[in-house]
């Protein structure tokens, strides 16, 4: 065990993590709208809007995230046509791909969430707000949306803790994030286990903070 | 509960027996994805000029061997932590390589070349054919510093962990903005969508490239050698295990006075790439 490896390693991880970090707050907040914009059409008694909407979380929560990345970097980045057009401004970056394809990921998954936070929503709740002539669309944001949000909380922190593990595959499309630093650090030392166990223990930390703000949040809004 | 019992110790019987089974082979690492020096057909067979050699080396040292596929970043670790016994991976020899590991004597040496594709700016660059790295003469200093300003604001992509890496982190050609990828194919691809401005790798690696791909990716400004481009391209042995290293320095030896090296480098690179 090369502890002095270990130690001077950390620094750069460290700084690796801001990226890290960036990339999941990011996508976190592009995919929270998506999600509640796409569960909000699953909800729509239209059949085409909630196909659509189905469609959507059922093709990017059945393939694997890594194949949806490759897809939008590598992927479109063959295509003549939109490497010409204006959308290969941000094609073009892998930061832009990455966070497209995480947003778009998360985003189907926390419109599950969302979906079936609304349906559990007892429907005494709403004819109460009925009945005291309150109009649907302030029931819907007063009522149903705080409920749900509350309702999600402990489905949607586990989503936001595999998200933070998800962006560790924005390495592969060449982006320094702290698995790509370990990696490039490692590439040049030739000691993986060393790298791997301050990497590893940077994301626990990260995930420990993650679940007790979920657990501070869960607490403060039961009712 | 009895069968699964009974399952799992026949599991764990067959498990040691593929391992002893294995003992006495040579395993040989390599990436697959770096040709022509070693790749796959379309069946998923590997193939190249390094599979080949190894066959051939093998039949020296009269020892079975088994080529293991491996990804490039990992390598050199997975040799330490005994995946296989020794690298035929297109891996040059340099100091800070032979710091983990040991080389055997160098077996092809080929230069490396940056690469742009046609109609990019960096076409016409005026530099010497070639430049050695290990004297650096002024006319090697006039070019570097010709690279530098011609490279100053581009993306230059290279695989990662290779001598290409070390090179443009060297400083010898300015600070510059490096991506660097997990595969050759993966560079390849990010040069034709115009991600990356210009690319660095093995002269043939371009070349095979074009050719089988039918894009105009084109070699432009000296093809460089020597310094951080090592001294040429070795077998990776681990450092404790001297017999397997002399074994292959002999069948190494062997195989060259037999022409054997020079023949399978030109049936795959068009070129003697022997040394």
């Amino acid at each position: 065990m090369d502890l002095d490896l270990m130690i001077t390693s950390f620094p750069k991880l460290l700084n690796a993590t801001l990226i890290t970090l960036k990339l999941l707050s990011v996508s976190l907040v592009l995919g929270l709208f998506l999600g509640l914009f796409f569960a909000i059409l699953r909800l729509n008694k239209n059949p085409f809007i909630n196909k659509f909407a189905y469609g959507y979380s059922y093709i990017f929560r059945g393939t694997p995230l890594l194949v949806q990345i490759f897809i939008i970097y590598f992927g479109l980045g063959q295509i003549e046509y939109l490497r010409s057009s204006f959308l290969w401004v941000v094609l073009k970056e892998p930061y832009w791909c990455a966070i497209i394809a995480f947003a778009l990921n998360t985003g189907a998954y926390t419109s599950e969430i969302l979906r079936s936070a609304f349906q559990t929503i007892k429907p005494g709740f709403i004819e109460a707000g009925k009945s005291l002539g309150i109009q649907s669309k302030i029931i819907f944001y007063k009522i149903q949306v705080p409920i749900a949000i509350r309702q999600s909380l402990p489905a949607y922190g586990n989503e936001i803790i595999l998200m933070l593990k998800g962006t560790s595959l924005a390495s592969t499309v060449t982006l320094m994030d702290l698995t790509g630093v370990a990696k490039y650090i490692i590439s040049t030392t030739f000691k993986p286990v060393e790298v791997f166990i301050v990497a590893g223990g940077i994301y626990l930390f990260m995930t420990f903070l993650i679940h007790n703000l979920i657990k501070f949040l869960e607490k403060k809004y039961s009712y | 509960m009895n069968i699964i019992k009974k399952f799992s110790l026949g599991l764990l019987l067959s498990l040691f027996l593929t391992i002893s089974a294995n003992a006495d082979k040579i395993r040989i690492g390599t990436e697959g994805a770096y040709p022509p020096w070693n790749s796959k057909d379309a069946s998923g067979k590997l193939i190249g000029f390094e599979v080949e050699l190894a066959w051939t080396l093998c039949r020296y040292i009269g020892q079975q061997c088994e080529i293991v596929e491996q990804d490039w970043d990992g390598m050199i670790p997975a040799l330490i932590m005994r995946k296989f016994d020794a690298i035929m991976a297109g891996m040059s020899i340099t100091a800070e390589r032979q710091k983990a590991i040991s080389f055997s004597q160098g077996y092809a040496d080929e230069v490396a070349s940056l690469a742009v594709m046609k109609g990019s700016d960096l076409e016409g660059i005026d530099t010497s054919e070639g430049i050695n790295l290990t004297k650096k003469t002024g006319a090697v200093k006039k070019d570097l510093k010709t690279l530098t300003s011609a490279l100053a604001g581009k993306t230059v992509c290279t695989q990662t962990a290779t001598i290409h890496q070390n090179f443009l982190e060297s400083g010898d050609v300015g600070k510059i903005n490096v991506r660097t990828y997990k595969t050759q194919d993966e560079v390849n691809l990010d040069l034709t969508s115009g991600r990356c401005d210009v690319a660095l790798a093995a002269a043939v690696a371009f070349t095979d490239y074009a050719e089988k791909s039918g894009k105009s990716v084109v070699l432009v400004g000296p093809t460089f050698s020597g310094g951080a481009f090592g001294n040429g391209v070795g077998v990776g042995i681990r450092k404790d295990d001297t017999e397997l290293l002399n074994a292959f320095n002999r069948a190494i030896d062997k195989a060259r006075k037999n022409g054997d090296i020079s023949r399978i480098a030109t049936k795959w690179f068009g070129f003697d790439a022997s040394m």
